[in-house]
């Protein structure tokens, strides 16, 4: 925990104080290039490894009623059955973290502490669902940066962040949301003993690294207050291809973009892939119609079992014996 | 075997979290905590790869000199071959919200047993051999090579899974450790690590066609015996058709029902209805199991036994097949089957109900019906006559097996017949059933009988849960529409709720089903004297055309 936090400090650190001492284009020019193929690769290759291995079984974990008789009402999307079944348990999985939702918490109750109670328990559920969506709106919105003109749906989510109107500038409440939701992940991860007991490194960091983009952007906003002419012709630099100098730039821009492009970098080859898998999952993306329709397994195996005829000749006297048809009658089954 | 603690003292017992990361923690066997090894001889039989002698409880097990190098390869060949496993080692976000869904780690506190960390055990071997951030980083990202003691810890844990899904069904990817399970599992097979009480039945399965190695003709004789009891409860005496050709319905069932209290009187329910019905079926003594312990083993094995059921019902000439109560049996049915041994032989067709004419069109490529689809189907077309105040004398809960219900989605059919065949039937509480129903604790071949205090442990939910309705709603009795859990559950319930009795659903169907010219009945089929059976004339009446 201690050491993801120290790791994404110095990250942060090193760029700040490499572009302050004039290696700037490094860390804004050449690093977010590099962040963005390896992003871009690493996701398409980690995509292309998980698409080589097969699908060899029909697996869907079914999470409600199976289709069956007439009279027996089909949970349609918890146990979909067709493509547009499961089409729309992707998109509740997806966009609403539907098995999330489900999350129980399991209690010892009663007198003896013999009783178990499953409290409902929509925490998780609540700010990963938030934290997400900020994400989301946040990257959006700096649609403002990278393109010219500002498109007209960036200026809307702008204006609906801002609405409470409060501070100059306008107080963008995403970026607030984003900070206590991330707060909140890390501190099931530090107080929840379960969970800390299962996290790794690998879980805190990527979640201190948020924090430090996060901290980062909301201090070039409201503190240490970037000049956004410069850092909008800088950018647009960087998108067409022909940088421009980043002179005059406050080099805590510069920690921001190496942060974000430490994410780029770390995405592909770490749990962060479970944007593009969980399009992949069987047990999700799959109707349960096995009966209905047969799956192939492209490496079934040639069949191979204990056949009739080797049955019939272990046992055919005392298959005979209590009058059992049979294939081949024994020589004195004629008596 | 030990005797158990107390309930409370079972729960009190369990170890809080240790300081040490579960990285350094070496596994435990003590006798009570593991399934007795496979013998030499039963494995050799089954063509397994290394069969060797070995205890769980000696420091070496005599894993084959290039095990480690048999291992590596065998998982880098499933990575291959199963996209579930690649993804699943992949994306876990570690969110814990499996953590608590495993009845194994409710009942243990053993860390290792939270979904996810049973997954990470497989996961931190697959970061260092399948990611470059594993290999650069090492235990510092949580990924470790593999020794003696990490097959052992392997072993362990897949034996402390029952398969069941619950975390599946949570996970917000999907992530099924019941498919990590099988996957290790198999892996375990290939240095020659397997339990006794899975392979001896596979063994059983294999060669005489079920799981107790019964033969041809015993196993007639004790349906016959079962046949002349039906006979004394209800005064007609059901057709016992075996091996016969061209009948329209294969009948397969888990043929522990043909031999375990309290499976035998589903099983003679199975019979009564089917006589009631008239039916043009058979059984076979050569696809006699419908339970597939192969799915406790690997892919391979669950198609090999499960290849005679298509196998028979080529050479029978049976137009279907109708699947008896059965979780596991379900879950390869449903999910495996067409797969594994499709299609389906020519002589099969669509089934279609005999007797109402509804055509199973979701069974259409398998053309294998679940018995409580088919019973529904009956009860909603009229066809049966009961008198549900003959099971007035229990006021019963349905369990969900795991199968049925997170690989099949089979809740409702069970309900719809439930309700008309009894007149007390109450839920257990709402996060303890249908998709999100908790394991009988022993499933996927851990029912053994030396992981007794283990099995009461993994029991601990859905104890608790019948406990609760036992206490408030006076709940007498469980249904179930699962072999295993009638095996595994009558302890459970022993344990957990003392004086819950157990049973198929058909067994209560042929307790209410009125047959034609059936005497008056005075017991149910366990042969126990029905309560208040003077009064019942009136309600025998009501209930008709339920
Ligand atoms: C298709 C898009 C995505 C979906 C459906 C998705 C879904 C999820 C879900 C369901 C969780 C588990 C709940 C939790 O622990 O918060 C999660 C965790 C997480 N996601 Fe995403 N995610 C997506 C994209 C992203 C992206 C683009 C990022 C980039 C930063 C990201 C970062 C994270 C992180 C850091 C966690 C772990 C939180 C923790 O450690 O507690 N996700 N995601
Ligand atoms: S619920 Fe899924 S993603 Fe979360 S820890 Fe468990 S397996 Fe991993
Ligand atoms: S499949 Fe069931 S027993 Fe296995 S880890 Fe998941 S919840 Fe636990």
């Amino acid at each position: 925990m201690f050491l993801s936090l120290l790791l994404v400090l110095l990250i942060g650190a090193v760029a700040w104080a490499g572009s302050a001492v004039g290696f700037a284009s490094l860390f804004g020019v050449a690093l977010p290039y590099l962040a963005l193929a390896v992003f871009i690769v690493g996701m398409v290759c980690r995509m292309a490894y998980w698409a080589k291995s097969p699908v060899p079984f029909c697996i869907p974990t079914t999470g409600g009623q199976e289709q069956s008789l007439d009279f027996i009402k089909q949970a349609k999307f918890d146990c979909p059955n067709t493509r547009i079944g499961v089409f729309v348990r992707m998109f509740l999985e997806i966009f609403l973290f539907r098995s999330l939702f489900r999350n129980t918490q399991a209690d010892l109750v009663g007198n003896n502490g013999t009783g178990t109670v499953y409290y409902s328990s929509k925490w998780l559920w609540c700010f990963a669902l938030v934290f997400h969506y900020c994400f989301l709106l946040v990257f959006l919105r700096h649609f403002r940066f990278f393109t010219e003109p500002v498109p007209f749906w960036t200026t809307c989510l702008e204006t609906l962040d801002g609405v409470m109107q409060i501070g100059a500038p306008r107080f963008f409440m995403t970026g607030g949301i984003l900070l206590a939701a991330l707060l909140f992940l890390l501190g099931r991860r530090v107080f929840n003993e379960q969970l800390r007991y299962i996290s790794l490194v690998n879980d805190y960091f990527p979640l201190w690294l948020l924090v430090g983009i996060v901290c980062t952007g909301v201090c070039l906003r409201y503190f240490d207050k970037a000049e956004i002419a410069m850092v909008k012709i800088f950018i647009m630099g960087i998108t067409h291809f022909s940088p421009v100098s980043p002179d005059g730039i406050t080099p805590l821009f510069f920690a921001h973009v190496t942060l974000v492009s430490a994410l780029l970098l770390y995405f592909p080859f770490s749990k962060l892939a479970h944007m593009g898998g969980i399009f992949f999952s069987p047990t999700r993306n799959m109707a349960n119609n096995s009966r209905r329709v047969r799956h192939i397994n492209p490496w079934n195996p040639p069949k191979q079992y204990f056949t009739y005829a080797e049955y019939e000749d272990t046992y055919r006297d005392v298959m005979a014996e209590v009058g059992l048809p049979l294939e081949k009658e024994p020589d004195r089954a004629a008596e | 075997m030990a005797k158990l603690p107390a309930p409370q003292d079972l729960l009190a017992s369990r170890p809080p979290f240790q300081g040490e990361h579960w990285l350094d923690i070496k596994p435990d066997f003590v006798p009570g905590g593991f399934c007795y090894p496979a013998k030499k001889e039963t494995m050799e039989l089954l063509h397994m790869p290394n069969p060797h002698e070995w205890d769980p409880a000696a420091d070496d097990w005599g894993l084959p000199e290039n095990w480690e190098q048999t291992i590596c390869d065998a998982f880098a060949e499933r990575l291959e071959k199963h996209r579930s496993l690649k993804l699943f080692m992949d994306i876990c976000v570690r969110c814990g919200a499996c953590a608590d869904k495993c009845h194994f780690f409710l009942g243990t506190n053993d860390p290792k047993n939270m979904p996810v960390l049973r997954a990470e055990l497989l996961r931190s071997l697959y970061r260092r051999d399948h990611t470059m951030l594993g290999k650069l980083l090492g235990k510092t990202i949580g990924a470790r090579g593999w020794d003696k003691n990490v097959v052992k810890e392997l072993f362990c844990y897949a034996y402390q899974c029952t398969e069941c899904r619950r975390c599946s069904l949570f996970c917000p990817y999907g992530i099924d450790t019941a498919e990590i399970t099988m996957i290790v599992r198999e892996l375990l097979h290939e240095v020659g690590l397997g339990t006794h009480w899975i392979m001896d039945p596979v063994k059983n399965c294999s060669f005489t066609g079920n799981h107790l190695g019964i033969q041809p003709h015993s196993f007639v004789e004790i349906v016959e015996m079962l046949a002349d009891d039906c006979e004394t409860v209800t005064g007609i005496r059901p057709k016992t058709p075996f091996n016969q050709k061209n009948a329209e319905i294969l009948f397969i069932t888990p043929s522990g029902d043909v031999f375990a209290d309290p499976g035998i009187y589903t099983f003679m329910g199975y019979l009564m209805l089917f006589h009631e019905l008239d039916l043009d079926y058979t059984f076979s003594t050569y696809a006699s199991e419908g339970g597939n312990f192969g799915s406790f083993t690997s892919f391979n094995m669950a198609k090999k036994l499960n290849a005679k059921m298509y196998a028979e019902a080529e050479r029978l000439n049976a137009k279907w097949i109708l699947g008896g109560e059965c979780g596991h049996m379900w879950r390869v049915i449903n999910q495996y089957m067409d797969t594994y041994n499709g299609p389906a032989p020519a002589n099969m067709i669509l089934p279609v109900s005999p007797i109402t004419g509804t055509t199973f069109t979701n069974a259409s490529s398998t053309k294998m019906v679940h018995i409580a689809e088919f019973t529904a189907d009956l009860i909603h077309h009229n066809k049966l006559n009961f008198d549900p105040g003959r099971n007035d004398h229990i006021i019963t809960t349905f369990h969900d097996s795991c199968n049925p219900a997170r690989g099949l989605g089979l809740l409702d059919e069970p309900r719809y017949v439930l309700n008309a065949v009894c007149n007390n039937f109450v839920e257990m509480p709402e996060n303890t059933i249908r998709e999100q129903t908790f394991c009988c604790g022993a499933g996927s071949g851990l029912n053994t009988e030396e992981i007794m205090e283990l099995r009461m442990r993994a029991g601990m939910p859905r104890g608790n849960a019948l406990r609760y309705v036992q206490q408030k709603f006076g709940v007498n009795h469980m249904a179930c529409v699962c072999a295993i859990d009638r095996a595994t559950l009558p302890p459970l319930a022993n344990y957990w709720a003392p004086g819950v009795t157990v049973s198929g659903l058909h067994e209560l169907v042929a307790n209410a089903l009125v047959m034609k010219g059936e005497q008056k009945r005075t017991m149910d089929l366990r042969q126990e004297d029905l309560p208040g059976v003077e009064e019942d004339e009136s309600a025998a009446q009501e209930g008709e055309g339920e």
